[in-house]
């Protein structure tokens, strides 16, 4: 493999540098979302849905308009009706009449929640009540909440003109099926004849939401010769600006968009709730506008990511071979079509090497709101399924649950049931530093389980544009376009400062708008040290042979007789004459007179991401009592390429492993029989919180992705897929009980050890 | 030749079951080309929806990506996020 | 329906500010003091995110009023640091990568300091419970963790725990 600087010799790359925006953000002086303001400023509110369908009959906006201090309303009717057509924009298809109408709805409101109307005015107290002054007629229609609900034919049908695609011959009547997927591999009937053991279940999940702490927000301003600037807190300013356009029938060059800092996104922030309506109030007003959403707004109005049914069913010879697996996976959409069911399909079943694989999806809109990316989207889903059905065959088997992987796990060469051969993949030695880790071996103390589960995701490469600017002093500007969600300016800095060869405070990372970088894709599919980090150091690379040829000039010599080591410009060899070494600043100083500034930024689409496999271990012990699952100990085992930050990587992992608990054990959307949410708040919904948790412990496996010029595949995705089923078979393992519907919470605990007990006593 | 490999609803939905394909093409957009010339809709399926794996390795868009002799071309759904 | 007139202290300078009635400490420190630091997660009591400390009290400003600032001491994440020189705990969360997206950190930060003034020598397991108030998403409360225990030994003057 050709790595740009040998791995062993690396200085930078592997540490762990106090990060350069750390300073800014343990001081409170980062500027996230709603912390922006401008001169003149105004607040928007959203007027939103009480009802989860209703069709919309009348909006009257004139008592709200007659209130004082308010200086804008807008509804449907202010945005342009925009076709239902599909179009790939980098995350993935995206319908852009459905983000019109998500945005703002049109005709029907699809969701308790649905934004009808939103108003502007001059203080926060004013556009609350104005926003109670929008007179809304609805006609209210039934709905439907739970897929398989929603999946039968008599269901409420939130789209009449939704036809299940993928289905032949096109059916005829409209429904909540937006469409059917299928994958096929072999000949799965033949297989499970040949299966000695079988294990089946059948496994519900429940949607969960991103749950970042800051809530959506953003500052627009729009002048009178329609040039807009938007601040926004986001994962994608670039993805602000293309699809706020889209939504307002706007030029995208008259747009500007800021990235503000983040504070979490998970895939949440991936898409645009506010940023279309501040910008069309901000334009009717004339005013700058600025919104945000409460947390309530958050949780009914914004992604949380699929509940789903998944029916998993594996077939094995004696020996622990699987010789065949079945899986057919029902995940919401939310109100619009557009689950994750592509990724559900494949993730699951894609760590096995399986001869004879069936896997069917649905794609299923309900009056739910709509959902968006959540870390690995569709894969953890599945994998709790499929991952918990591996214990209960490793049960069955009287296997180890570790060596059933080892035995069955893909390894290079190995062909998935979607048809892509695995290449350059880590997931054995994964599994190899598990066993090997001391957790795997520790005793367990009696009421006491274990649970294991693996994780797979593919990550993603994509367009992403980086510049290194060497400035007049010899530091170093570098730009990216992508939001910093966690630690990617330093890693950012790294990947220049070790191909510079100075030390990392000499590059000072700074995240661009989208008038200072060329076009990047959103951060997110854990793809910006890959991708970013790839233009980055390429840029990094240009500006080497720069400073060479600059080096080369001042010494009279041939470009190709100098050499770029340690900072610094060197003669290269004897014959090349006997120069002093120049540093970067030396040759900063001297950069007009030998040719201008010197600087590059190169812009790519990097393709041939590698992938990533987790392994988690999760020790609990079950209060019988209360129904209380404790987390004793926590490992999570990931190969992620090459780590360029060491703690941000182990954060990473971390808080994956962390939001999978909370997915485990507590969250989940509860609705009343009018489909109202009951939970919209941190009290109901309950993320895990610092005193249920144990100390998780990460483990970096680096098997390096031989197409990024450091080794590295990206780290965010894979932790979040393990945990359920870890967690879940760690329950099995204390208590017998094999808990098929999450969360596993305290109530659902209480009535399964009931029901066992009872069965006992029968 | 390079084969291609149909494994999932939405290219088989196109190739009437078939699962697999050897093809002429030695770049990507001639592929499209010929896989739409023989499954009508195939290749605008391909060029607007689908990631394509060449021998293992994922291309989300694969212009520029070279077809060699023998290579095993899979087409899958493009992948996201979060 | 005229402004209350609050005459405070705000990390050790005397301020005077006008608010509404219902308006909270919070949306004083940040839209009218311009003290953006202290963030809004929830505004129900529940994230932490907003931590101050009222006369050596940790509470939440989104549930403090205005007007009950009158005639006491508030200190926020601004207040934490001595000019340019970071506390303790700022640099040990430095130190120790305890921030990812930084959103919940002030919080965490306001609150670790309450703790630390309260108890130097906590275990794991109360700063744990100390700090269950306040949500991170990002972290998993590892590294948050092993930053306000670091930063504690070093309070006490303690050499630096591994
Ligand atoms: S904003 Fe005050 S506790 Fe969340
Ligand atoms: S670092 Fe993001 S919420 Fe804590």
């Amino acid at each position: 493999m050709n790595y740009i600087v040998p791995q062993s010799e690396l200085k930078i790359v592997g540490t762990s540098p106090v990060r350069p925006d750390g300073v800014d953000k343990v001081t409170g002086r980062a500027t996230f979302g709603a912390d922006m303001a401008l001169a003149g400023m105004i607040w928007g509110k959203v007027k939103r849905s009480p009802h989860a369908h209703a069709r919309i009959v009348s909006i009257d906006t004139s008592k709200a308009m007659a209130l004082a201090g308010v200086k804008a309303v807008v509804t449907a009717a202010d945005f342009p009706e925009i076709p239902n057509e599909e179009a790939f924009v980098g995350e993935g298809p995206m319908n852009f009449r459905d983000l019109s109408r998500n945005c703002m709805a049109r005709d029907k409101a699809l969701y308790e929640g649905h934004a009808v109307a939103a108003v502007a005015a001059s203080t926060q107290a004013i556009a609350e009540q104005a926003v109670d002054l929008i007179e809304v007629t609805y006609e209210v229609l039934p709905h439907v909440i739970d897929v398989e609900a929603a999946m039968a034919p008599d269901a409420p049908v939130l789209h009449p003109d939704m036809f299940t695609a993928g289905i032949e011959p096109k059916p005829t009547r409209p429904s909540n099926i937006a469409k059917r997927v299928s994958f096929a591999k072999g000949d799965v009937d033949a297989g499970f004849a040949e299966a000695e053991v079988i294990v089946e279940g059948r496994y519900t999940t429940q949607p969960v939401h991103q749950a970042y702490i800051e809530p959506h927000a953003c500052v627009a301003q729009v002048a009178t010769d329609g040039q807009a600037q938007i601040y926004s807190s986001t994962q994608g300013q670039f993805m602000v600006r293309a699809y706020s356009a889209k939504i307002l029938g706007w030029e995208i060059a008259n747009l500007r968009s800021f990235p503000l800092e983040i504070g979490g996104g998970f895939g949440g922030k991936t898409v645009v709730y506010l940023e279309p309506l501040a910008l069309k109030l901000a334009q009717k007003s004339g005013r700058p506008v600025k919104m945000m959403m409460t947390r309530e707004d958050v949780f009914r109005a914004s992604g949380p990511t699929s509940g789903a049914v998944i029916e998993v069913k594996i077939g094995a010879k004696r020996d622990g071979a699987i010789v065949a697996a079945r899986e057919v996976l029902k995940y919401q959409a939310g109100a619009f079509a557009g689950s994750p069911i592509g990724p559900g399909c494949m993730c699951g079943l894609a760590m096995y090497d399986i001869p004879n694989v069936d896997v069917v999806g649905y794609d299923v809109v309900s009056n739910r709101p709509k959902v968006a990316a959540y870390r690995a989207p569709g894969a953890p889903i599945t994998s709790f399924a499929v991952e918990s059905a591996m214990d209960d065959l490793a049960r069955k088997l009287a296997i180890d649950p570790l060596a059933l992987r080892e035995m069955n796990g893909v390894r290079d060469g190995s062909k998935t049931h979607y048809g892509v051969t695995h290449k350059d993949i880590g997931f054995l030695p994964v599994l190899e530093a598990a066993r090997n880790h001391p957790h795997w071996k520790a005793p367990l103390k009696p009421g006491q389980g274990r649970g294991v589960a693996c994780g797979f995701w593919f990550n993603i490469g994509g367009e992403s544009s980086g510049a290194v600017h060497v400035n007049e002093d010899g530091s170093v500007s570098v730009v990216s376009g992508n939001p910093d969600i966690g630690g990617s300016r330093a890693s950012m800095a790294m990947m220049a400062a070790e191909v510079l060869g100075i030390p990392v405070e000499q590059v000072r990372p700074i995240v661009g708008d989208t008038a200072s970088i060329g076009f990047s894709f959103l951060t997110g599919g854990s793809r910006v040290t890959f991708a970013t980090g790839m233009a980055v150091t390429q840029a990094a690379e240009r500006v080497v042979e720069q400073l060479k040829t600059r080096a080369a000039q001042i010494w009279e010599i041939p470009a190709e007789a100098v050499e770029w080591k340690d900072g610094k410009a060197w003669p290269a060899g004897l014959n090349a004459g006997a120069f002093e070494p120049l540093s970067l600043a030396q040759i900063a100083l001297k950069a007009g007179r030998t040719g201008g500034p010197i600087s590059s930024e190169v812009s790519l689409n990097a393709q041939g991401a590698g992938a990533g496999f987790g392994c988690h271990i999760c020790d609990v012990e079950v209060d019988a009592e209360t129904g209380q699952v404790k987390i004793l100990r926590y490992t999570a085992v990931q190969d992620v390429g090459k780590a360029i930050h060491r703690a941000y990587v182990e954060g990473q992992i971390q808080g994956g492993a962390a939001q999978g608990i909370g997915w485990a054990l507590n969250e989940e959307y509860i609705y009343d029989t009018k489909g109202r949410m009951e939970n919209a708040g941190f009290l109901d919904y309950r993320v895990p919180v610092a005193s249920d948790l144990p100390l998780i412990e990460a483990v970096i496996v680096e098997v390096p992705n031989p197409r990024h010029p450091f080794g590295v595949r990206g780290v965010g995705e894979v932790p979040i897929v393990p945990p359920m089923a870890a967690v879940a078979n760690a329950i099995r393992s204390a208590t017998g009980l094999r808990m098929p519907d999450l969360p596993m919470s305290p109530p659902k605990i209480c009535a399964a050890l009931d029901a066992a007990a009872g069965a006992k006593a029968a | 030749m390079p084969k291609v490999v149909f494994s999932g609803s939405e290219t088989r939905r196109f190739t009437g079951g078939r699962t697999e394909l050897e093809v002429t093409a030695t770049t990507f957009r001639q592929l499209v080309r010929e896989l739409d010339a023989r499954f009508p809709g195939l290749g605008e399926q391909v060029e607007e929806g689908m990631a394509v794996a060449i021998d293992g390795v994922i291309y989300q868009d694969a212009y520029g990506a070279p077809l060699a002799e023998g290579a095993e071309i899979v087409l899958i759904p493009k992948i996201g996020g979060g | 329906m005229s402004k209350h007139h609050v005459t405070t202290t705000i990390n050790g300078e005397a301020v005077e500010f006008l608010c509404e009635t219902q308006e909270t400490l919070l949306d004083v420190l940040r839209n009218t003091l311009n003290l953006t630091g202290s963030k809004e997660g929830c505004a129900s009591g529940d994230c932490g995110a907003c931590s101050v400390i009222a006369d050596g009290t940790l509470v939440c400003s989104c549930l403090m009023l205005g007007v009950e600032a009158e005639g006491r001491s508030i200190t926020t994440v601004e207040g934490i640091a001595d000019g340019e020189k970071l506390h303790p705990i700022q640099q040990k969360f430095l130190e120790h990568a305890a921030l990812q997206c930084g959103f919940c950190t002030p919080g965490f930060i306001v609150a670790a300091k309450a703790l630390l003034d309260a108890n130097p020598n906590p275990t794991e397991e109360e700063a744990r419970y100390w700090l269950a108030g306040n949500l991170c998403r990002c972290t998993g409360y590892d590294k948050i963790i092993r930053a306000v225990m670091d930063a504690a030994a070093e309070l006490r003057g303690e050499a630096r725990a591994a």
